[in-house]
């Protein structure tokens, strides 16, 4: 029980998938300039990842581990990946049309957000069983929407103030998440091995 | 080498058909958006955008062939509501608002042909055959058919005079101010 | 009398010191008066008259335009020569329809109206319309038309009326010698509009700045024996004259956003409205004249001067010995929420409670700032918003994102600005949001209307269409039928 709460605040906060691992952060830079936007994205991609996480170790502990096909790997959790954002779609579109809208081009995108597919090997490469991928998958997923949530507060407030022209945008908001990443690494010290 | 092959092969044709079925149970009804960006739109028809009426304007900013910027007299408000039903964003600072004109006869020069009035399509000029006809200002919404219709040149558009029911305060300046400075006008 | 606590306001100098002590003085009758046709909210009053007639004093000169208007009389006897545009007395500089009377010099009042023998008698839509006739408004500057706040006990349950004596803007002091001087004519207004209003109870607010108006009132009503009047002193804090806030000190109850404080059942009156309304019920005479304060260090002799309205600012300076420098501001009303004037060549309306000719020394502000969201502002907003979060928005052209977080519920009192350690023009900000939220909105009303009107003509345009159609059918029906016939006779 404990290893699994130790799992998620792992993964969540110490390990963040977007300040600590540095993955996923092109749609975090895209969705994180509306707090409605970023809840919106951090919603669907938990749900991509938990899922594609759960498919990821299913695939290989019943096809890639027995048949040693271990080169298909990255294929095949493309595949599912691409699936699953999919029908997270089509789920979105029909839900909330204003929603679907906002997020445009970056809900298909998810497919190709490095966190994801990431997080998929990772799972293999660390040997997790189902739960423990289970709880992986979504504790990062839970993490990058943290991330999300909260550099859109700060790019939300940052757009009213005088920001000089060259920062103004994309640059500011890198120099905020570099900040957000110091400040994260202030949880180094609680060990979680 | 088989395992392989066939392995991926039964994975794709698994994922593609639940993918399909989903779609048929998951499936949007028809675009409901061009009838709510109609609504949106002046509703005058009087065909500034280019397009045929504001229900072909609604068509063709569903269909993305056109710009939400495509309304003058709804100005930048219009515009902004667009972008907001669209879910793009919205940056002001780019286009210039035209100054709304409404149309003014010069009773001079009126024959009283009403030529005018066949034109206009919001009932914004009265008048008679063989009268002096007048444009209702609360009325025009400045497309300016009627400037070209007049044989006699007789229409104008004008400014909006500014009276001091309407008449607000203009936005203070950006850049320091004094504020114990003599008052600006 | 219990008070209750308002938040936030800000402690000024009151700087009444340099007109307080100035007895009430009538200005001699100036030659020429300039009366704008509108001097209340409410649509504008209709000319009655026109260039050439002569006029009494306190004839009819414009009736109300419309249920919510005041109608104008002549503030003397004279000419009418001209109804023209004229400067509005309105930082715009705009000009609007003026009736210009030229004085003869006699001063002679007209026939009055029938004083009503016993108001105690008469029922509220009497005195309301008699209020109405009289043209008289509120005088504290908001200037709406007290007819339509004084029936308002037939409508609303109604339990208490509070006579605004606060006069919490600085520099003016006209409220305060009324109360001194006029004592009777401005409780006897009060009783009579109490009686109106059907209320219970009556509370006379004075801020305590003003120990001898306090003193004079609190005898009076003791010696006049009204058991029904309180007369009570509210700590001396901007803006306790405000109608909501006054109330809340008074009450204890908020009144609701967008709501009027008859809805929580308190009407609030001002000290000169209820000496109006002594002069129209007792001697039927319609409002041509008000006190005002002149004031300011820019002016030699400041003084509480008893004006006929539509006389010139120019001349009302003239008469306090004129000015003793360029004024730094020359403003309508007081320093926190005056209007600035855009020359002195503007008349005094019904709503001029004082005119200020300030000089450099006596500003406060300083060089603007950038905003580091400390927070004073806040502290101090008497109406719970948040002017750095609103301000904010309105730099960045959020207009809706600061009316979400309730700008149009600003009611101007500039606390925010006067507390603000970076002198930015806060009440600049939130007016101009206001105006430019007004103007979409009625934007968005001329849209609505176009719309209707170009769907209407559409529908009529088919209507005709559509029956020449049918006419053209049935003629070429009826021409075949006759052919029918000739062509089975001749058979």
């Amino acid at each position: 029980m404990q290893e699994y709460v130790l799992m998620l605040v792992g993964t969540a906060l110490v390990n963040n998938v977007v300040l600590v691992k540095f993955l996923g952060l092109c749609p975090t830079m895209g969705t994180s300039g509306k707090v409605e936007t970023a809840l919106g994205m951090g919603m669907a991609t938990t749900f991509v990842m938990t899922l594609s996480s759960v498919l990821a170790w299913a695939i290989e502990s019943a096809l890639l581990a027995p048949f040693e096909l271990g080169f298909l790997r990255t294929l095949t959790f493309i595949l599912v990946i691409a699936a699953v954002v999919q029908f997270t779609e089509m789920v979105v579109r029909r839900v909330s049309q204003p929603l679907y809208q906002a997020l445009g081009i970056f809900l298909p995108l998810i497919t190709t957000n490095c966190a994801v597919l990431g997080v998929a090997l990772l799972n293999v490469q660390e040997g997790h069983g189902f739960i423990q991928s289970l709880l992986y998958g979504f504790g990062s997923a839970f993490g990058f929407s943290l991330i999300l949530i909260v550099l859109a507060g700060l790019r939300e407030r940052v757009a009213l103030a005088d920001v000089p022209a060259p920062f103004a945008g994309a640059p500011i908001s890198f120099v905020i998440a570099g900040l957000l990443s110091l400040a994260f690494m202030g949880f180094a010290g609680i060990s979680t091995r | 080498m088989l395992t392989a092959v066939g392995s991926l092969t039964v994975l794709g044709i698994t994922l593609g058909t639940l993918l399909g079925i989903a779609a048929k149970y998951l499936a949007v009804q028809g675009d409901a958006l061009e009838a709510e960006l109609e609504g949106l739109l002046p509703g005058s028809n009087c065909g500034q955008c280019g397009f045929a009426g504001c229900k072909a304007a609604a068509a063709a900013l569903a269909a993305g062939n056109a710009q939400v910027t495509l309304c003058p007299p709804g100005g930048r408000a219009v515009a902004a509501t667009l972008a907001a039903k669209m879910g793009h964003a919205f940056d002001a600072g780019g286009t210039a608002e035209a100054e709304p004109l409404v149309a003014f006869v010069h009773e001079g020069r009126c024959i009283g042909c009403s030529r005018c009035i066949q034109k206009c399509s919001s009932d914004g000029i009265v008048g008679a055959p063989k009268q002096i006809h007048t444009v209702l200002s609360d009325a025009c919404h400045g497309c300016g058919k009627c400037v070209s219709e007049c044989p006699t040149e007789g229409i104008e558009m004008m400014p909006i005079p500014v009276t001091l029911a309407t008449w607000h305060w203009h936005k203070p300046a950006p850049q320091a101010i004094d504020t114990r400075a003599k008052a600006e006008a | 009398m219990k008070l209750f606590r308002i938040r936030g306001g800000v402690h000024v100098e009151h700087r009444k010191e340099l007109s307080s002590e100035q007895a009430i003085v009538t200005l001699p009758l100036p030659a020429w008066l300039y009366i704008p046709l509108q001097q209340h909210i409410g649509a504008p009053a209709e000319p009655v008259v026109v260039e050439g007639d002569v006029v009494l004093k306190g004839q009819l000169l414009a009736k109300a335009g419309s249920a919510v208007s005041a109608p104008l009389h002549a503030p003397t006897s004279g000419r009418i020569a001209q109804i023209g545009d004229w400067m509005a007395p309105h930082p715009s500089g705009l000009t609007q329809r003026t009736i210009i009377l030229e004085s003869d010099g006699r001063d002679q009042w007209c026939e009055p109206l029938l004083p009503i023998d016993d108001p105690f008698a008469a029922d509220a839509k009497t005195i309301a319309a008699r209020a109405a006739e009289c043209g008289l408004v509120g005088m504290g500057g908001a200037a709406f038309p007290t007819a339509v706040k004084l029936d308002l006990g037939t409508r609303i349950k109604l339990d208490t009326l509070v006579i605004n004596g606060a006069e919490c803007e600085p520099y003016l002091t006209c409220d305060d010698r009324l109360m001194r001087e006029r004592t009777d004519e401005v409780l006897d207004g009060v009783r009579i509009m109490a009686h109106a209003l059907g209320v219970e109870r009556i509370v006379v607010a004075i801020e305590t700045n003003k120990p001898q108006a306090l003193a004079i009132m609190t005898q009076a009503v003791a010696a006049g024996g009204w058991s029904k009047i309180t007369v009570t002193g509210i700590p001396a804090r901007y803006p306790m004259g405000s109608e909501r806030h006054l109330v809340h000190v008074l009450t204890g109850r908020e009144t609701p956003a967008r709501k009027l404080t008859a809805d929580i059942g308190v009407v609030v009156h001002n000290v000169a409205t209820a000496r109006a309304v002594h002069h129209a019920v007792r001697h039927g005479r319609p409002l041509v004249a008000r006190v005002m304060t002149v004031s300011g260090q820019a002016v030699r002799r400041p003084q509480n001067i008893e004006v006929p309205l539509g006389t010139l600012v120019a001349e009302l300076i003239d008469h306090c010995g004129g000015l003793t420098e360029p004024p730094a501001r020359l403003l309508s009303g007081g320093p926190m929420m005056g209007q600035p004037l855009p020359g002195r060549k503007v008349p005094v309306i019904k709503g001029t409670s004082g005119i200020l000719a300030l000089s450099a020394v006596e500003l406060h502000g300083g060089p603007v700032q950038p905003c580091i969201k400390c927070g004073t502002c806040v502290s101090v907003c008497p109406c719970g918003l948040v002017p750095l979060e609103m301000a904010s928005y309105i730099r960045k052209d959020r207009l809706d994102a600061a009316a979400k977080i309730g700008v149009q519920d600003c009611v101007g009192c500039g606390s925010c600005a006067y507390a603000c350690p970076a002198h930015i023009p806060l009440v600049h900000y939130f007016n101009y949001a206001k105006g430019r939220l007004s103007a979409q909105e009625r934007e968005q009303r001329k849209r609505d209307r176009i719309k209707r009107l170009a769907v209407a003509r559409a529908d009529r345009m088919e209507k005709i269409a559509k029956a020449k159609r049918e006419a053209m059918a049935a003629r070429k029906a009826a021409a075949k039928k006759p052919e029918a016939v000739a062509g089975s006779a001749q058979a």
